[in-house]
């Protein structure tokens, strides 16, 4: 494995008197093995400092499934400690009396683009797409995160407690995409998500093909854009070979510091796709173009995490369960381009009642401060063509499943005990329209209160500003 | 032979409009004030409605739908759209809304476009909604051109009332499309309603004595003059408190003018001088992102407190956003009902969320006879599963002029082409 450049001499200078000889350098200088770092801008987050907590007489769905009604929650350090009918409640701990309302995982949205496309929309803070090639690896969004977006308090008044921020579709590979806690920091590292993965955004179709293709360049079609794809896997296929290569004559001690490959900003990206380090998030509306990334990912040796907007998912719901792939999908959204011709309200719960893994996404500034609200209507479609989709099930579609989608399902995504403390409050059902997000608990912390202004964030851009301090 | 199947088509129609019709046992919200009726009755003849309340005797004769355990309500109705001149937006063949390459602007008229056979109609009509306000968009001049009002019956025939709008962009959109500011927007709005009075006083004499380069051509002015006249109303774009204001003050100038603000997301801000203004609002609920400079104040509370200070509010797809369908309707206005809940939030009664998506709108452009479940009525009702402004229900049977409308479009065909993926004798292509 690459890591960073990994001073390994020491340790085997202090390990001479026991074990073989270390092998010979040039200038019989300690061995030193050049890699790439695989976390160079890591999260500074912090999470804030909450106090046990427990909410009870409440009606829980815990994220994989399951309802307790009643039920009852138990945050501590920062962490679930205890779900159940009844939960111990330590000397001191703060208790709410939940009173029939409800409670849930926080909602993660799998796509969002908050801090790169943010409020105000305007040209000088458009920092989502590098559509200067088709092929974009290079760029992270994080680097285009502005951590003042209002869009992160609005998100956070709608439930959501972690999000994945995507560069946009018109690039075949759109760069890197960073998952981050909806907390405020004053920078984006900040908002890191701790230990999440990173992902390659990739995009197919109409976009890609568009943005070039009206400028004369490749991809012009879609058989352009799966040509493009194939030659940049096969470009970083050698890249990887070149690294792998060096790393092991250096192991054993034949390669020098200076044999190691060039290092290509877009192929470290590609490359930890390859090694299975970064997911693959590809944006791809029709059915028969997820195929065709399908048998791409089979030829060069990665595995596409998750199909975002994926409007014809239904179709070939079969193929994505098989395949073990997640769709992330609006619940309605249909017919604004030509790809999403066929979206049907029934998408999300076809694609769960095939077995396969259904996340619903917001896309969207407004739509991720409502992705309960999609998630049932989602439902209710699935309901009234006779499956039988409760709620608490159709809650995973919100928590655990993108949280499986983005690598940190072990961390969050559901109310399983070790977990960490990402929790909501309803006022009412969270599949009413009449309920709304009272309290929201991130790590342990109580980040959002709907009664209290002294807990509800609001970024830089709107001090000052008309309406300021509104609960919006 | 076109003749022919119209002929056709009235005798197959006029059978349905004329039989009567009993919905029976429903919780009827009409959409008169909070009006509730439990276990009502609907009764429809000659497409209208021919009453309304409990304990109605059903005529000899009518078609019975048991509505017990449903609600019932008004058809709904979108005070903005672009329903019948859109199918695809992305797809400029199927997109009829805006003419950047137009040197036309005012005169523009979307009729000819309407397309009955566009496949967001029937999805929309299986939302609940029956009628639609029908907007051009401004591209390349502040006047986008005139409205319709259509209807979302399954029928060749779907115009209610053609140029029945102007659409008139200010704000940030009006500055950009009049050449890059505000003050260039307004200007050119001045000049098209001076142009339209010069026109009205003597049309044979309208050419002689004005620039060579004048921005409005002779039908652009023709088309205004109804406008400057107050015969149609104009549907003004404004966002900013600032624009809003101003908006206001146009009537100074232009006594006549019959004005409708679109878009006012800082309309909370002078929601007392909207109401002593008499300017009705087309608006959705949601926006709460100070997502330009000109909507700063944007809050999910904008709608509750227009209409507290006596504002007539109407929703309507303010723009092209994917997550604003018509159909969706309902759920923007229960989402207001909630915003009642936030502390220090303003919201609506659950009856006036609906008012916002039937009577209001009907008010708002004059459909006289349509918006609420009144005797005389023209009979749109909607039975609804469950309450009809919950995200879990969907409507069970619509009726648009006392029509049952079919339940089907090109979205349950596909869902239930798909339903099941076993590979069968021939492909899902063909027929079951």
């Amino acid at each position: 494995m690459m890591r960073k450049f990994v001073l390994v001499g020491l340790v085997l200078l202090a390990g001479c008197a026991t074990k073989a000889p270390p092998p010979k350098t040039a200038g019989a200088k300690p061995a030193e093995i050049v890699a790439v770092p695989l976390d160079p801008y890591p999260s500074t987050y912090r999470a804030y400092p909450g106090v046990t907590t427990v909410i009870r007489n409440a009606i829980v769905f815990d994220g994989t499934g399951k309802k307790f009604s009643p039920g009852a929650v138990r945050l501590e350090n920062g962490k679930i400690a205890e779900i159940g009918a009844e939960v111990t409640i330590p000397a001191g701990a703060t208790v709410i009396d939940a009173g029939g309302k409800y409670v849930t995982p926080g909602v993660i949205d799998i796509h969002s683009h908050l801090g790169d496309y943010p409020s105000p929309g305007v040209e000088a803070l458009s920092d989502g797409n590098e559509a200067t090639s088709p092929a974009r690896p290079e760029v992270w969004a994080e680097h285009s995160v502005w951590p003042q977006d209002a869009g992160f308090s609005r998100a956070l008044a709608g439930g959501v407690t972690s999000f994945h921020i995507l560069p946009g579709s018109a690039n075949l590979f759109g760069g890197r995409g960073v998952t981050m806690k909806n907390v405020y920091g004053r920078t984006a590292q900040d908002m890191k998500f701790p230990g999440a993965p990173y992902s390659l955004k990739m995009a197919c179709g109409e976009n890609p093909k568009r943005v070039y293709g009206s400028k004369g360049q490749m991809p012009q079609t879609r058989m352009g854009n799966i040509a493009y794809d194939r030659q940049v896997w096969s470009d970083a296929v050698n890249y990887k070979r070149k690294w792998d290569d060096y790393t092991q004559r250096a192991k054993a001690g034949t390669a020098k510091p200076t044999d190691a490959p060039r290092r290509e900003i877009a192929g470290d990206t590609l490359m930890g796709v390859l090694n299975g380090e970064i997911l693959v998030e590809n944006h791809c509306y029709r059915a028969d173009e997820m195929a065709n990334v399908i048998a791409m990912s089979h030829e060069f040796g990665y595995k596409v995490t998750t199909f975002h907007h994926a409007v014809e998912s239904y179709k070939i719901a079969d193929l994505l369960a098989k395949e073990g792939i997640c769709s992330a999908m609006w619940a309605d959204w249909y017919g604004f381009k030509m790809e999403s011709y066929d979206g049907i309200r029934e998408n999300v719960a076809l694609v769960d009642h095939a077995g396969a893994c259904a996340i619903v996404h917001s896309d969207d500034p407004n739509g991720i401060q409502r992705l309960n609200q999609e998630a049932a209507k989602a439902m209710a479609a699935g309901n009234r063509m006779g499956f039988n989709i409760t709620p608490e099930h159709a809650w995973a579609w919100l928590s655990l499943n993108p949280a499986k989608g983005l690598g940190i399902a072990a961390k969050t995504g559901s109310l399983e005990p070790g977990k960490m403390a990402d929790v909501v409050l309803w006022s009412g059902n969270p599949f009413s329209v009449y309920s709304r997000p009272e309290k929201v608990w991130i790590d342990g912390a109580v980040m959002y209160d709907w009664a209290d202004p002294k807990h509800r964030p609001m970024a830089d851009f709107e001090l000052g500003q008309p309406g300021a301090g509104d609960p919006k | 032979m076109k003749r022919f199947a119209i002929i056709i088509a009235a005798l197959l129609a006029t059978p349905a409009a004329a039989a009567v019709i009993a919905i029976t046992g429903g919780t009827v919200a009409t959409a008169v004030g909070d009006t509730i009726i439990p276990n009502g009755t609907v009764i429809i003849r000659d497409g209208r409605i021919a009453a309304v309340g409990t304990g109605l005797a059903v005529p000899a004769g009518a078609t019975v739908f048991d509505a017990t355990g449903k609600y019932v309500t008004p058809g709904l109705i979108t005070a903005m759209s672009d329903l019948g001149i859109v199918e695809v937006e992305g797809v400029r063949q199927t997109n009829d809304s805006g003419a950047r390459q137009s040197p036309f602007s005012a005169a523009i008229d979307v009729t000819p476009a309407i397309n009955p056979s566009s496949p967001p109609i029937a999805i929309n009509r299986l939302g609940g909604v029956t009628r639609a306000i029908i907007g051009p968009s401004a591209t390349s001049e502040i006047f986008g051109g005139q409205g319709a009002i259509i209807s979302l019956a399954n029928s060749p025939d779907i115009l209610m009332r053609g140029q029945a709008f102007q659409l008139i962009e200010l704000g940030e959109d009006g500055a950009r499309a009049a050449g890059g500011s505000r003050p260039a927007a307004w200007l050119n709005l001045r000049n098209g309603f001076a142009e339209a009075q010069r026109y009205a006083r003597n049309p044979a004499a309208f050419d002689s004595g004005r620039d060579k380069d004048s921005l409005i051509k002779r039908l652009d002015a023709a088309a205004l003059v109804a406008v400057v006249e107050g015969r149609v109303p104009a549907v003004i774009r404004a966002e900013r408190a600032s624009d809003i204001i101003a908006v206001l003050g146009l009537r100074k100038e232009f006594p006549k003018l019959r004005i409708i603000l679109i878009g006012a997301r800082e309309g909370w801000l002078v929601a007392d001088k909207i109401a002593v203004a008499h300017v009705p609002v087309i608006t959705l609920p949601l926006y709460d992102l100070p997502d330009a400079f000109e909507t700063l104040a944007s809050t999910r509370s904008n709608v509750g407190r227009m209409v507290a200070a006596g504002v007539v509010v109407a929703l309507g797809m303010t723009d092209a956003d994917s997550g604003s369908q018509p159909r969706n309707l309902p759920y923007f206005a229960g989402n207001i009902v909630a915003q009642a809940l936030v502390p220090g939030g303003a919201g609506l009664t659950r009856g006036q969320a609906l008012a916002t998506i039937t009577r209001a709108p009907a008010q708002i452009f004059g459909l006289t006879d349509l918006g609420t479940l009144e005797p005389g009525k023209r009979a749109d009702v909607v039975v609804w599963d469950g309450d009809p402004l919950e995200l879990t229900s969907a409507p069970t049977a619509v009726f648009i002029d006392g029509v049952s409308q079919p339940m089907t479009s090109r979205q349950t065909l596909l869902r239930d082409r798909y339903r099941d993926l076993a590979p069968g004798a021939l492909p899902l292509q063909y027929p079951k």
